[in-house]
């Protein structure tokens, strides 16, 4: 039955599908057919859970037929023109399903409906990757635990009483949790969810972050060093909640790994009583290991006091016999915990860097980036995909500019970093590394603020992740630049690319295409932050 | 979950690695791409949708001992 949609003049009609469960990937590919189809505005094809209806209603897209639907039902919500566009729009969906991937396809061959039927197909299973949506991502844990599979658990919003409840019944069982909200790992070779196409070698990664993860993978792999491999073990598990359960289980594994040499440790910073654990653990690894924990300058006094904070690596390496070092940041980076470590299986002295480039051409580009700037441009706006990028870009650019606005939600009026991965973004949409939708919009926004003196970016290659990340975004940067100018402004945009020459987008081409564009691509995220706050600094100096 | 049986991964490393997904279905494309072993569940909430009912049933498992270590 169709009403009025919201504010515009077409009108509303909601298609329910009875028991059509879709995930989110495939929701957003829907939506994007929908918005195709002529005399068809707004559209949207969610499923119906609670906390979708209420988007759809917030947004004047649902109508009494839409408000009716259940979790396991398909909702396509259409303002279109006319009946014709509506009926168009929901035919368009069916056909778009249709032609999903032939049963021919090798791993689709056989597509039983429940673990249980998986597991008589593929008896000999290891691990389950479980990315359902959170209100039943525990459900599915408990089962694939008991089935003795370990577990890696992509999906979000899980309570913590439930993670801590799923990691002691994984230790039982002599298996691993990885996760909640565990973005990628790499076991064995093999690359699970959001993960880059690093080499084997001799490094062991065991991080409470995915993006950090990624980044020191692919340094490692840019400084001719490969993985042995990378334990993701889920944001929360340093939290003194959590105890760091299944980070001390990656240390336990990775020091017996025989193709493990060095250890490098990835996070947020812990609560008091996991950094204590955690020093004890490293100290006693029996092989050498970095720790760095990330975090924007108020995220810092968490680990005070127990690991060295602000130390310079060298100086805390020489002090502990040349074995284990924390690295904390800002100052220091992700970018020095990845040389610290490439440096440890080299048996090389540890050098920090700032930028790789000579001090004349950094001149060059923060002179190249200022000119023809309007007085009113001083501001760095960071607008991410990766969380971790988000908050070592957050400390770096605090730690030169001094006042950001606190957290990585993009509120204030001055300097500001978005992670647009956070959860609030992310409700019945697809990570912004699978699609740039929500990104696109605040590269627009931001990139066009004549406060704006310089956008920084972060652009994530690898298995899960968008085809082409930087063709997805350029429309969106051109049409901010297009817009500043109109406004007698000079839109400046820094990027770092996260990815490896072997990434199924590879790097290099990547880098090439931003650079074709204008866009200033550094090595990696910490010199990209560094660049950028030179950049605001020069640009407010007039 | 009446498949269950201790355990059946083996250690986290060192040995192969084969594959249940279950969600996003690029997750399975991926591990095909790279050439092991993997099934993608169809999967749908279970329990009609109902998230508590889901959590209860999931705890009716098989207790069977599991093997001991790594």
């Amino acid at each position: 039955m169709p009403c009025r949609a919201g504010d515009v003049e077409q009108m509303l009609w909601n298609f329910v599908w009875k028991s059509a469960y879709h995930d989110s990937v495939t929701l957003m590919r829907l939506t994007r057919d929908l918005e195709a189809v002529p005399g068809v505005g707004r559209a949207a094809a969610m499923m119906g859970t609670p906390q979708n209806r209420a988007l759809l209603k917030d947004a004047g897209l649902l109508g009494p037929d839409g408000e009716a639907a259940s979790p396991n039902d398909l909702l396509i919500a259409v303002a279109a023109d006319d009946e014709a566009s509506a009926r168009a729009a929901e035919a368009a969906v069916r056909t778009a399903l249709t032609a999903r991937p032939a049963p021919g396809d090798r791993h689709t061959a056989a597509r039983p409906r429940s673990l249980d039927s998986a597991l008589r197909v593929l008896p000999d299973a290891t691990l389950a990757l479980i990315s359902v949506p959170g209100l039943y991502a525990g459900a599915e844990a408990r089962k694939a635990l008991a089935a003795g599979l370990h577990v890696m658990l992509f999906s979000d919003n899980v309570p913590i009483e439930t993670e801590v409840e799923l990691k002691r019944l994984a230790i039982a069982r002599d298996l691993f949790l990885m996760g909640p909200d565990c973005g990628t790992a790499i076991l064995n070779g093999v690359p699970l969810g959001f993960a880059n196409a690093v080499p084997r070698g001799r490094i062991g990664i065991a991080a409470a972050s995915g993006t950090g993860l990624q980044e020191v993978a692919c340094l490692f792999a840019a400084a001719g060093e490969g993985i042995s491999h990378a334990i993701g073990v889920g944001g929360r598990d340093l939290s003194d909640a959590v105890g760091g359960l299944m980070m001390e289980r990656a240390l336990a594994a990775l020091a017996r790994d025989p193709a493990t040499e060095v250890v490098c440790v990835i996070g947020k910073p812990p609560g008091p009583s996991v950094a204590r654990r955690l020093e004890t653990l490293a100290r006693t690894l029996g092989k050498p290991c970095v720790v760095h924990f990330v975090g924007g300058a108020e995220a810092l006094p968490a680990a005070g006091g127990v690991i060295e904070e602000r130390h310079g690596f060298a100086e805390v390496l020489r002090a502990s016999g040349g074995v284990w070092g924390a690295i904390s940041g800002p100052p220091m980076s992700l970018e020095d915990a990845a040389r610290a470590a490439v440096a440890l299986a080299r048996g090389e002295a540890f050098t920090s860097v700032e930028f790789t480039a000579p001090a004349p051409e950094i001149d060059r580009l923060v002179g190249d980036a200022t000119r023809g700037q309007a007085v009113s441009q001083r501001f760095v706006r960071g607008v991410y995909s990766g969380g971790t990028l988000a908050w070592e870009a957050h400390g770096l650019l605090a730690a030169t500019l001094g006042e950001v606005a606190p957290g990585v939600t993009g509120g204030g009026a001055g300097h500001r970093v978005v992670d647009l991965g956070e959860d609030v973004f992310t409700v019945g949409r697809p990570h912004p590394m699978i699609d740039g939708t929500v990104r696109r919009e605040w590269i627009e926004k931001d990139g066009a603020d004549p406060s704006t003196s310089v956008l920084l970016l972060d652009v994530v290659l690898g298995y899960g992740a968008h085809p082409d990340p930087a063709g997805e975004l350029l429309p969106a940067i051109e049409a901010a630049r297009h817009r500043a100018r109109a406004a007698g402004c000079r839109l400046a945009v820094v990027a770092s690319v996260c990815g490896t020459t072997d990434d199924p987008q590879p790097r290099a081409a990547q880098v090439a295409r931003l650079n074709a564009a204008g866009v200033i691509v550094m090595p990696s995220n910490a010199q990209a932050a560094r660049l950028a706050a030179r950049v605001a600094a020069k640009a407010g100096r007039g | 979950v009446t498949a269950a049986a201790g355990r059946r991964g083996g250690p986290l490393l060192g040995g192969d690695t084969r594959v249940i997904t279950l969600g996003l279905e690029l997750f399975a494309h991926t591990c095909a791409a790279v050439g092991i072993p993997v099934v993608h569940v169809d999967w749908t909430p279970p329990a009609g949708g109902d998230p508590r009912l889901a959590d209860l049933l999931s705890r009716v498992t098989d207790e069977t001992p599991c093997r001991s270590s790594s």
